[in-house]
Order: C-alpha cells, then structure tokens, then sequence
C-alpha cells in the first residue's frame, strides 16, 4: 500500500498533527515503506481466529458505582497552559473561542 | 566511601541493617556518583534533596528496628512514571513542565517499601525507541565502549537512561518499563539484568500510557537477585488498573533455591534470525549448555508465528498509541502553541510538541485504525497476536521456559540505523513476541562480544511464573560469571 502526499495530508489532519509541505513527501516514503512491510501478515491463515484485545486473562472486574476521588479541581488545573484565572470562567480550562 | 556504589541491592540492604553505614552515606554516596555520571545523560532530573529526606526517614526506620524490605536503596526512576509534584516528561516537549499531582502505583509501592528516589532517567520519547535517542532532553549514552574505540554507544532503549545509570553505577537499581523490548535489550546493551513481568503483576497506573495492552512495568538492576527482590516490592493487585492481576505475589528471592534441576528449557528455532552475528549464535548455544550442566533439559521448539511477531507489534503499539496520545491537546497540561482556532492550536500544539519517531507512530496508527483499513491491518494483527499466544501456549505445554538471545546485536553507535526506522525496529524482534503474548521474560547478562561489549540471554516463561525465569536466570547468572567490574577500572570501558 503506497501512500501518496493528499493520502498522508489526510491521516495528519485526522491525527490533528499541522505537516508542512515539505514533511509531506518524506512521510509518504517512510510510511509506504512501513506499511508494505505489513503486508507480509497476509499470507498468514487467520480464518475462524478470533482477535486478541488483551494480554490479561482475566475479565473486566466491576466495582461498586461510587465516587473514590475527587475534590482537586486546583492540582489539576495547576498544570494547565492556560486555566482562566477568574470570572464567570475560573476554575476551567481556557481553550480558542469555539462559538461565534 | 565510593566503594559503596559497588554492592549490589542485596549486599547493601545487609550492610544497612547491620548499620555498617547508613541510608545517608549510600545515598550522598550515589548522588556523587550520579553527579559524576553527568556526561552520560542519563537523568532528566536529579533529586538529590528529596533522596537524603528519604535516607534520613530510612535511617529513623532502621534505628528503630522496623527496617522495611528496601530501606535505604537509592534507585532511579524512568522518567515514564509518575511521581508527585516532580517534573514528569516522557522525554517529550510535550509535556513541558508537566508535575503530576499523583504518584504511579508501582513507585508509590517503592517508597512504601523505604526506597530512595535518586532521580528520573532518559528514555526514548513516549518510551518509542530502541535506542534512547528520540528524547527531547538529548540521547543517554552507554557507559561501555568497543575495545579500543572511544565512540559513544547507545544504551539501548527505551529505557536506556535507566540501564546506563545502574551500569554506570549512579543507581544501586532501577525503574524501566516494557513495550516491546524496552527493559531487556537496554538491559542487554547494559550488561545488567532486566525483568519484563507478566502483563497484570505491576500495576500501569500513573504510568504514561504507550501501547495500554503491552505495556510492562519491571525491575533494572545489577544482579538477578536484585531484580527479584524489587519485583517483591513493584507487584501486586492494583483496583486503579482494570487490567491488574488479583493474584498473591510470591516472595521471589526466596523462589531463587539454585535449583534447576529437571526443568525443560524450550529453544525456539526460528529465533535463529538469518544475518544473526555467529558470536550471539554461540552465546545462545553455551547458556543452553550452562542450563543442561546445572541439571535442566534443553529441547527444540517450534514458535511458527515469529517471523510475523515484529509487523503485529508494530500494527498494534501505533495504533494504541494514537489514542493514547490524543490526550496531548495544548489543553490541560503541558506545551500549548497558541492558534487562530482550536483545532489550529491542536494542530499546532502537537506538530511542535511530538518529535519525528513519535509523529511516525501516530499517524501509522490513526491509518489502520482508520474507517476502511481497519480490518485489513489492525483487526489481522490482532488475529495473527491470538495465533502467537497460542504458539507459546503449546510450547509451555512440553517445556518449563524458553531460551533465547535478548537482541540481534550488541550495542551500536549513538546515529546508527536513525534514517531507517525498520532496521531501528529489527532490534526488538527477539523482545516482542513476549509483550504480544504478555509472558514474563529476563535479561541477564551472559557473556562479551569481541568487541568488549555486554551481550544478554533471554528467559521466557508461563504467565506468572517469574519465579522459574528468575530461578533459570540466577543458574545462567551464575555460570556466565559476567564482570562486574566498576566503571573505569577496566579497559574498554570509560569514566
């Protein structure tokens, strides 16, 4: 599977990671390069072979539904690039306006 | 008293509950020698102030007779861990100035146990790497060097500044954590021992997420005894990770008996990699021999899926690892670069916050996720993983523990294999079959290429077994009799 530059300009947009025009065609090589490697994996018989999800054997435990933490809004704000500082916004992360 | 650096973790505990020095002097004694270790980077941080608190808190303990089982040992800490109010970096620009208002289960269960945190170690960016020269904070270099060839070598990788800085001496033990590899072959690179546990025996709670389902916290240290006692300390049933085992943690250092006797060592074929160096060949080949000598039985296997190990691994890590890392946003933590809208600072955030190996695992993984290669890449990976645990599954039915060697080379130079990420990739392709089939497996040194440098055995075993892998790699331990010499003191090998 070759990726061309639009192919690889599309995946970069879904992964929300800006490439400059120049990184484009590099990434294409790289990328094709790799993923033609994996198509070894499509000589292997995986009929009737259900997918692997986890290396635990064991199931998902269930615990009761009730709050075991909590209550430290300001360390977690602590570490953020920007939490609004006061106002109707204080004690919330502050993000580029989103709506008009 | 330098020559407190050269005990081991179970000679130093004996010297310090015999009071024959204290937790202080161990400690300002490491912290001199990680000073000294400085140009090898290895560290991302240093703790100096915080260590001597810890010794002193150790040394109260000891005095008062309820000394506990790692009182006083100053260990390093891969900086992939979180620990509390304590710069945590992933090696990544990323997450510039990132202090985690909470503490990783498995380091949390280390200072509960009386060790002392000396300092947070180099690794490969988000743990990506072989070779620890992906970190934004610099590559770590090997404290070994090839007979009569002063260039730098990488320490292996990930988890490469935690296994230079036990090697170097400026850490009685370490931290590191294991993906495809990232223990045992810098472990390998190293000359020390490295144990990736069995998937749910060390919590990954507040450990930064890679690759969730192959993803193994474990112990570094200098002998196999040492990394069975801080496996006792790091193990257990953890309620804040839903893939952690609840099983008992056996008492691993007394499981160490000396006895083999009667075991069944599986030698797995197709690990004979074609373009495999002959002197790794031979090394392999020995370590079986030292095994049937100390009473075991080596018998040829068969592991067909191994040859597709690598390409699954590398299908499934990127894609777990573009989830994972679509939390690094600009938003809550980290580095934010500022945009005209807030899919622009996204955009932006993460182009100058990721560096190249990370970007090409991302964007590798976001495409066989993605809506019409979805079954084609990572729905097959996952099958042809079932097909691996079930090659292993059917070895351990005629065998105890497999033999095999840690990695395809002995350590190479600091810009080797940067510009062709498979053959960076090709150095793990012994490590990965066990994270895939989540099975505990042991690096120990085991003997010298000719060019003076450390090359390591592998021991896989059954899930939850660490207690016979670590018993069969005291017996290999114990018959390579691998130098322990400090840094410096012999040739080929710097300050």
């Amino acid at each position: 599977m070759a990726l061309d530059k639009a192919a690889v300009a599309q995946i970069a947009a879904l992964a929300r990671i800006r490439l400059s025009e120049t990184e484009l065609e590099p990434l294409a090589a790289e990328l094709s390069q790799i993923l033609g490697w994996f198509e070894q994996l499509a000589e292997v018989d995986t009929e009737n072979v259900p997918p692997m999800t986890s290396a635990a054997a064991i199931g998902l435990p269930m615990r009761e539904d009730i709050v075991t933490d909590g209550e430290c809004r300001e360390a977690i704000l602590g570490n953020a690039p920007r939490a609004a500082p006061g106002g109707p916004a204080k004690g919330f992360f502050a993000v580029p306006k989103v709506v008009e | 008293m330098s020559s407190l650096t050269s005990l081991n973790l179970g000679e130093a505990r004996a010297g310090l509950r015999a009071k024959r020095f204290s937790a202080r002097e161990l400690t300002e004694a490491y912290i001199a020698a990680m000073a000294a270790a400085r140009p090898l980077n290895a560290f991302i941080t240093e703790t100096p102030e915080q260590a001597l608190a810890m010794a002193a808190s150790a040394d109260a303990r000891i005095a008062a007779g309820g000394a506990r089982p790692l009182d006083g040992i100053p260990i390093a800490v891969k900086d992939l861990f979180c620990t509390k109010d304590i710069l945590t970096t992933a090696a990544s620009h990323i997450l510039d100035g990132f202090t985690p208002p909470y503490e990783s289960t498995v380091t949390d269960k280390l200072w509960q146990a009386g060790a002392v945190l000396l300092g947070k170690t180099n690794l490969d960016e988000f743990a990506m790497g072989s070779s620890t020269t992906t970190s934004h904070y610099g590559a770590t270099e090997n404290p070994w060097r090839k007979s009569g060839d002063n260039r730098p070598l990488v320490p292996g990788g990930s988890s490469g500044g935690s296994a230079a800085a036990v090697a170097a001496r400026a850490a009685l033990a370490a931290t590191g954590t294991d993906t495809g590899g990232s223990i045992r072959q810098p472990a390998s690179f190293c000359g020390i021992v490295g144990l990736k546990p069995t998937y749910g025996r060390c919590s990954r709670w507040g450990v930064v997420a890679y690759a969730s389902s192959l993803d193994h916290p474990g112990p570094m240290a200098r002998t196999v005894r040492d990394a069975a006692i801080l496996l006792g300390a790091m193990a257990g049933h953890d309620p804040k990770d839903s893939t952690s085992a609840p099983l008992p943690v056996p008492d691993y250092e007394a499981a160490l008996s000396g006895d083999i006797r009667g075991l069944r060592i599986g030698i797995p074929r197709e690990y004979r990699a074609p373009g495999m160096p002959g002197e790794i060949e031979a090394l392999w080949q020995q370590g079986a021999e030292w095994l049937r000598d100390a009473g075991a039985e080596p018998v040829e296997i068969s592991l067909p899926m191994t040859k597709y190990a690598l390409s699954t691994y590398y299908i499934i890590a990127p894609a777990e690892a573009s989830s994972n890392l679509a939390r690094y946003d600009g938003v809550r933590f980290g580095l934010r670069v500022p945009g005209d809208s807030l899919a622009d600072m996204y955009e932006l955030t993460r182009a100058a916050g990721f560096g190249a190996e990370v970007k090409r695992r991302v964007l590798i993984g976001t495409y066989v996720l993605s809506a019409g290669y979805y079954d084609a890449y990572y729905l097959k990976a996952q099958k042809v993983r079932s097909l691996i645990a079930r090659d292993f599954a059917a070895a351990f039915e005629r065998v105890d523990c497999l033999l095999t060697p840690t990695a395809p080379s002995a350590a190479f130079a600091i810009g080797d294999h940067s510009d062709d990420p498979i053959a960076m990739y090709l150095n793990d392709v012994f490590t990965i079959p066990a994270n895939l089939a989540g099975l505990p497996a042991l690096s120990v040194p085991a003997g010298l290429s000719a060019d003076g440098l450390p090359l390591g055995l592998q021991v896989i075993g059954r899930a939850f077994d660490e207690a016979t892998v670590l018993r069969v790699g005291e017996a290999i331990e114990r018959a390579a009799d691998f130098p322990t010499w400090m840094p410096g003191t012999r040739p080929g090998m710097t300050e």
